[in-house]
């Protein structure tokens, strides 16, 4: 397959850069970027470790393919993250213990900063059924759920 | 609830993960964050048949392919290994024969991904096919063909246990009522996030350096050191963070041998990450097993008996087995007295992926069967299952008749939170129809007394502090935090003895060179174990401290007590002086300070066969409620809400331990509701994240977390473990709420909805109406 130029915006910086059709724009964000924060937890659409946002929208990195980034911005967990301190859903997350292990937390929190951001107080119904792409072994969800209703100034 | 007030400045209170910063920003490293200049990818051939014997595998033209660096099979490292010494079955790639569908053939090191799988595509395996076993009841006798030459009598049984403890004819003879309760348990697997991966670099000073997702870093590191044939002081093995594990990374791994051997081979580091399936595949979840068990009670509900037997399906390779053995039998001895006990277990080969240890290992299904069989003695009795259980309960300071020591438990003050905050009396049976509540208990170990590898005369853990100038202190262990939080309660427990602030404390990343053993994240015993060395070591830099501040201060060190950075005289505080005057006191006689701590369980247990099983210096003991609901109609149902209620003696870290209660119901309601790893023969066909279902957010149920517990009094400041025992009391909770809801007991996990509808059906059609329905 082809190569062809690649022109997008990583987490606020233009990118552009010559990529092979075929590559899968998680690769791009882990192997060429170094962007490890997104993880990689199945490769196949199935635990949501890889989501990052696409013009905002939760997407899974696994799944697209890294031309779908074209003309596009791509918001990594990197780019959420201020350089001073933490996001206020980072913070809710350490403080209510809603990340155990933490290999599912960059995706939740990228879900979770997509809903808040279009859902500025959401339900406790429709903090589950945002994070419901997401798998977290470790937390049973309960402290998530609660972490994302605290920013959302629910309890 | 009981000890909310602690009489420790951090312990006892929500501490966050000192690493969760680096969690939440994306900036922990996992081992596949990680990379080394000139990594080569490493891949692997698996077996396409159950089993097979191998006539040749030629790997000439693979080797000859582009960016191929090196293509190994199974004959250059034929040293047997497995996590238990005493039953090494498993080699790291397939010798002579292949077990199960996934067994490794061969391995590939190439430049990058395409190049190894063209490598292994190029792979010729010549093999005769043999007979597959899938079901472990064929393997019980005789077989044509045996998986292993290790298997009793020509047959495919790996272990086989008879324990026989009182008279249990006798008690059956006089008993006023028995239950029978059979189950079949379908296998499950843990599912943790963050694929197996290790990466391996051989150097020219002749050192091989192993990073590994593991919970058990030194088990890895022995293995690594047996079949490699490297001494232990030549191989360093770092633990970077680890995605979970729930009991899946604690066996050393084919896969992590393969990546070191490809190491050696090439002299170049290697990496390699296995895909979803390959997860799968490589398994070591819980057993499928199948239980059948006797109770045997006099007519006030006294519990006189247990006869029990399981037969449990080992897949491919030993690994735990010996332990599960016994485990399925042994952990049926709490929380209630059971004056005589018979046990019959057999653990057998079949050509499915290796079974191992999972979260609440060898304590799940067995303990489902139990709680669903007392429900129905009180029935029986018509008691009510709390009345059942309170007269049952193992009081503090007794011994079972296995001679497992208890000594600390709240069991009856779990009792009675459940029972109280749900409401209980006043919804059992009382409920509408469709809608239940339901009582599951359990118990489980804080810490296998016996360590896999060495005598008890060494210690199960050991903790190295060092103090210096800047004020920090490095803390040096090699327990792993797989998720849990024991890097943090390592820290608090420090910070608490020293008095120092929690950002001091630096827990150094395991890496054998320099973190002192232990034996790692399993059988529930990192917070025991771990904990109490900590304590020691800090005690032990603690004394340095006071001295010094005596030197300064002119007061005794007894008369001196820590307060948050200081420490003053106890009856003049404005006498005293900061941590940093006393450290920098006493590095005056020695540079910077150092201290170690270490724990190794006290002498217990009896001295019949297989009296170390199931022995622990404490148990945390459970009692969950739960309430569902069931749509007659469909099957479906839902769990509504559940309480809690656990004895893990003094909890250190309140977030930690909720998290570990909400997280092992979530785990445990996904074996109840449909977790299973399901095969055709020997194929299993549903190796993804999507065809396993695990419980959805919305599925997961409201927890209200019940910690009841008193101090145990040889824990690290009264705590007791909270990582496995959760999760063994939600399954029955779950099975004892459905049948108050709808009158149909369920004895076989998973639970689907269809099982539902047909058992609501099979009772309409009998006729059999429940509370009016
Ligand atoms: S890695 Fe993309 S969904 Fe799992
Ligand atoms: S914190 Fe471990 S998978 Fe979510």
């Amino acid at each position: 397959m082809a190569s062809r130029p690649l022109r997008t915006r990583v987490n606020g910086t233009a990118l552009e850069r010559t990529v092979p059709d075929e590559r899968i724009l998680l690769d791009l964000l882990r192997e060429d970027l170094r962007l490890t924060g997104t993880k990689r937890g199945c490769d196949l659409g199935t635990c949501g470790c890889c989501t990052v946002l696409l013009d905002g929208r939760p997407t899974l990195s696994c799944l697209t393919l890294a031309r779908s980034a074209e003309g596009r911005e791509v918001t990594t967990i990197e780019g959420v993250t201020p350089a001073e301190g933490l996001h206020p859903v980072q913070r809710a997350f350490v403080e209510r213990g809603a990340t155990q292990c933490g290999f599912c937390t960059p995706g939740f929190i990228l879900t979770s900063v997509a809903l808040l951001r279009d859902h500025p107080h959401p339900s406790r119904e429709e903090v589950a059924r945002a994070i419901s792409g997401n798998l977290c072994r470790c937390t049973g969800y309960t402290k998530i759920i609660e972490a994302v209703l605290a920013v959302g100034g629910g309890k | 609830m009981a000890s909310e007030a602690s009489p420790y400045r951090l312990l006892g209170t929500r501490i966050p993960y000192i690493e969760g910063p680096l969690k939440v920003s994306g900036r922990a490293e996992y081992t596949d964050d990680l990379t080394r200049p000139n990594l080569l990818v490493g891949r692997l051939l698996r077996s396409p048949w159950p089993h097979a014997r191998l006539r040749s595998i030629d790997v000439s033209a693979a080797r000859k392919m582009p960016g191929v660096a090196a293509v190994l099979t199974g004959e250059k490292y034929p040293t047997t290994f497995g996590v238990l010494p005493i039953t090494h079955d498993e080699t790291a790639l397939a010798v002579g024969k292949t077990r199960y569908i996934g067994d490794i053939l061969a391995a590939v090191a190439a430049s990058d991904e395409l190049s190894a799988e063209r490598a292994l595509a190029a792979i010729q395996v010549d093999a005769e096919v043999l007979p597959e076993y899938s079901d472990p009841h064929v393997g019980l006798g005789a077989v044509a063909e045996p998986i292993h030459s290790r298997g009793l009598n020509g047959s495919n049984i790996q272990k086989e246990v008879h324990q026989h403890f009182g008279d249990v004819d006798a008690a059956f003879a006089e008993a006023a009522h028995t239950v029978r309760v059979r189950g079949t348990f379908a296998g499950v697997t843990h599912a943790f996030t963050e694929p197996l991966v290790t990466m391996a670099e051989a150097t020219p000073d002749g050192r091989l350096t192993v990073w590994s997702a593991t919970q058990v870093p030194h088990y890895l590191h022995r293995a690594l050191s047996e079949v490699l044939g490297i001494p232990l002081h030549r191989i360093r093995v770092l633990k970077p963070e680890v995605g979970g594990g729930f009991g899946g990374k604690s066996d050393p791994l084919p896969h992590e041998i393969v990546c070191a051997a490809l190491a050696l081979e090439t002299g170049r580091p290697v990496k390699m990450l296995l895909d979803r399936e390959d997860v799968f595949l490589t398994n070591h979840g819980r057993h499928p097993t199948q239980n059948d068990l006797r109770v045997a009670a006099d007519a006030e509900g006294h519990l006189l008996a247990y006869d029990l037997s399981a037969v449990i399906d080992g897949g491919a390779w030993s690994s735990f087995g010996t332990v599960t053995t016994y485990y399925n039998g042994v952990l049926a001895m709490g929380p209630y007295r059971v004056p005589n006990f018979r046990y019959h277990g057999r653990r057998v080969y079949t050509t499915k992926p290796p079974s191992g240890a999972m979260r609440a290992h060898g304590g799940t299904n067995v303990r489902y069967t139990i709680e669903t069989a007392l429900d129905e003695l009180a029935e029986k009795l018509g008691m009510s299952p709390f009345e059942l259980r309170m007269k049952n309960a193992l009081p503090p300071n007794s011994t079972t008749i296995t001679q497992f020591r208890i000594t600390s438990t709240s069991f009856l003050a779990c009792l009675k939170a459940a029972r109280e905050r749900s409401g209980f009396d006043e919804k059992f049976r009382k409920l509408p129809y469709g809608r239940g509540i339901g009582l599951g208990c359990g118990f489980y170990i804080s810490g296998s007394n016996s360590p896999i590898h060495f005598t008890p005369k060494m210690p199960q853990c050991t903790v190295h502090l060092k103090a210096d100038m800047d004020g920090g202190i490095a803390v040096h262990c090699m327990q792993a935090d797989i998720g849990q939080g024991s890097n943090t309660l390592l820290a608090a427990i420090v910070a608490e003895v020293l008095g120092v602030q929690l950002e001091r404390v630096h827990v150094v990343p395991v890496d054998s060179d320099v973190s002192p053993v232990d034996i790692g994240s399993y059988s529930s015993r990192v917070t025991f174990m771990m904990g109490n060395a900590a304590r020691q070591a800090s005690e032990r830099l603690l004394a340095l401290l006071l001295a010094a501040a005596h030197e300064l201060t002119g007061y005794p060190a007894k008369q001196l007590r820590v307060r948050e950075e200081r420490y003053e005289v106890a009856h003049r505080p404005e006498v005293g002086v900061s941590y940093l005057e006393a450290l920098h006191k006493a590095m005056e006689h020695s540079g910077a300070l150092q201290a170690s701590g270490a724990y190794t369980s006290p002498p217990m247990g009896g001295t019949h066969k297989g009296a170390r099983a199931g022995t622990a210096p404490a148990y945390s003991f459970a009692a969950y409620v739960a309430e569902a609901s069931v749509d007659a109609e469909t099957g479906f149902f839902a769990v509504e809400k559940v309480w809690a209620a656990f004895d893990c003696g003094r909890p250190l870290n309140r977030l930690a331990v909720e998290g570990q209660i909400e997280g092992s119901i979530h785990m445990g309601l996904g074996q109840f509701m449909g977790e299973s790893m399901n095969y055709r023969g020997s194929r299993l066909l549903n190796p993804s994240l999507l065809e396993y279902k695990i419980p959805t957010p919305q599925q997961m149920p409201e927890v209200e977390v019940l910690l009841v517990g008193a101090d145990d009094p040889e824990g690290p400041f009264g705590a007791k473990e909270a990582g496995e025992g959760p999760l063994v009391a939600i399954l029955p909770a779950v099975g004892n709420a459905l049948y108050d809801a709808v009158g149909v007991r369920f004895y076989d996990l998973p639970v689907t909805p269809d099982k539902v509808w047909k058992g609501i059906e099979r009772r309409r059609a009998e006729g059999t109406p429940w509370k009016g329905t």
